[in-house]
């Protein structure tokens, strides 16, 4: 169920990478397995338009009824676009976290932070261990 | 992790809880459930209808005998010796310092022969502890002095225990019981015949006491039965809308109805006096320990209060986190969530007693950045009661 052309952090972000004309465009979210580790998200935090994400970096934090966890990008680059309609929404990002329910959209200002993020195998097996 | 989990204790419904998709944590020392499916609806469930706990990770201590009822009032805040047959009490443990070391329900009631014998319901973080604590007060000579004996058992593996909570929890389990429910008083138990053939003939006892705000039962009963008897309830309770809750919800109710919980708003630097518990100190009868230093304590007005604080954001100020006023540290959070009914963040703190009046706003560090927060009385939720 996780989709084959993105890419995963350790920390259950994933990233999706198109080549515009003015660069390479990342599409950041938060996976379907951290939604359900989550559950009842009642709060989500993002950055402005204009603010600048480093890899591995706090971008921002989601909070549910029992905790909260840092966002943290992966990739560096400056955001573009936030996604606006899932803050008064928060069911939107669980029931759809790789598609309706993305966070922000950043362009690329490096991307050497590609290389060390897992793919969809690698991501799983890890998955699979933390339920362990 | 699994060498861990292997030493945690478990009810005996662990096996349904692990069936039935709950998430499993260590509360405590115990394998518990926080979570079967949301905590938001499990909460709102409970609210609307009826949830039902497994809390059979509470300590049972059971202390019978002639010289039982002095002994507890040589232990506990508050009196006992004037408790009527079925009645229950909120009390407290102090430590000689006046700090609170726990917060107990004790019921009374008489066994099969007549004899009076006394249940004292402690939090299970604090079993240990307390077990300790009565055997130190508790010596052999003491226990065996003639004419005034006290035995005393921890019966906690012996019993388990059910938080039936939630307006629909009357209609629930009357068919299950030989109790008039609807008769039963706030804070009264019974001992009561389990009429259904999974109790396999044995009683249990049944209290109209809880921890969520709501109307509700709680029901013990032994820990061979335990499993099915849930069931039963399970199956009684599906047309009402019954689900079960694990402890998040618990928390979540717990705190809408300014409930204190121990190792948040209680523990052993903090007296009954400034977590508002005063009315649990009963301190012109028996000496217990601490009695004294809580009546120098009594003299003077605590500098720091329990309070309640609704946040006007929507960040959640969770335990640790600072309240400042200006650039002055006036208190801390004890606990803090997202309330399901208010459907907004709240805390409870303790507070500087100058800034505790409702409608004051402060503000709270919540993870470096500063939320405002608005003081307002507790508890955040009252139930509406019939006829009111």
């Amino acid at each position: 169920m996780n989709p084959d052309d993105l890419r995963y952090t350790e920390t259950h972000e994933w990233v999706r990478i198109e080549k515009t004309p003015s660069g390479k465009l990342a599409t950041v979210g938060i996976t379907a397995f951290a939604t359900e580790l989550l559950t009842d998200l009642v709060h989500i935090d993002l950055p402005a338009v204009g603010a600048a994400v480093k890899a591995g970096q706090p971008f921002g934090e989601v909070e549910s009824v029992k905790s909260v966890s840092d966002l943290n990008s992966p990739v560096e680059g400056e955001v573009v676009e936030v996604n606006d309609a899932i803050t008064d929404q928060l069911e939107t990002v669980s029931d759809d976290p790789f598609g309706e329910g993305w966070l922000i959209k950043v362009k690329l200002a490096d991307d050497s932070a590609l290389q060390k993020l897992m793919d969809r195998a690698a991501y799983e097996a890890q998955c699979r261990e933390q339920e362990e | 992790m699994d060498e861990q989990q292997l030493k945690l204790l478990r009810t005996p419904l662990y096996e349904w809880h692990a069936t039935h998709g709950a998430r499993m944590v260590d509360f405590a020392g115990w394998s518990m459930p926080v979570q079967y499916a949301s905590i938001i609806d499990e909460h709102v469930a409970t609210r609307n209808a009826v949830g039902m706990t497994d809390i059979s990770h509470m300590g049972r201590l059971r202390f019978e005998g002639p010289g039982a009822a002095v002994f507890l009032a040589e232990l506990l805040t508050r009196r006992v010796g004037d408790m009527r047959e079925g009645q229950i009490r909120y009390s407290l443990v102090t430590n000689e310092q006046g700090g609170i070391m726990d917060d107990v329900l004790v019921g009374y009631y008489h066994n099969a022969n007549g004899q009076p014998f006394y249940v004292v319901v402690v939090n299970a973080s604090n079993r240990r502890k307390i077990v300790e604590w009565v055997h130190a007060h508790l010596p052999p000579e003491r226990a065996e002095r003639p004419g005034h004996e006290i035995v005393f058992t921890d019966v906690t593996r012996l019993w388990a225990m059910f938080a039936i909570q939630g307006p629909r929890s009357v209609e629930l389990l009357q068919p299950l019981v030989d109790v008039e429910l609807p008769w039963m008083r706030y804070y009264r138990g019974a001992q009561a015949r389990i009429l259904h053939p999974a109790a396999q003939r044995q009683g249990g006892i049944i209290s109209r006491t809880g921890y969520t705000g709501e109307d509700g039962f709680e029901l013990s009963v032994g820990a061979t039965i335990a499993a099915d008897v849930w069931n039963a309830i399970v199956e009684l309770g599906r047309p009402l809308g019954l689900v079960p809750a694990g402890l998040g919800a618990r928390d979540t109710l717990r705190l809408e109805a300014g409930m204190p919980l121990y190792s948040h708003e209680l523990g052993e630097t903090i007296d009954p006096f400034q977590a508002g518990l005063g009315f649990a100190c009963h301190l012109t009868g028996y000496d217990f320990p601490g009695r004294d230093a809580l009546r120098k304590i009594q003299q003077q007005p605590p500098a720091r209060v329990r309070v309640g604080l609704e946040m006007s954001g929507r960040r959640v100020a969770r335990q640790g986190a600072r309240i400042l006023a200006g650039t002055d540290t006036v208190g801390e959070i004890t606990s803090g969530t997202f309330s399901p009914t208010l459907k907004k963040p709240i805390a409870m703190a303790y507070l500087r007693r100058e800034y505790a009046e409702p409608g004051t706003v402060v503000s709270v560090d919540v993870r470096g950045r500063m939320e405002p927060a608005r003081l307002v009385p507790l508890p955040f939720y009252r139930r509406n009661h019939k006829g009111a």
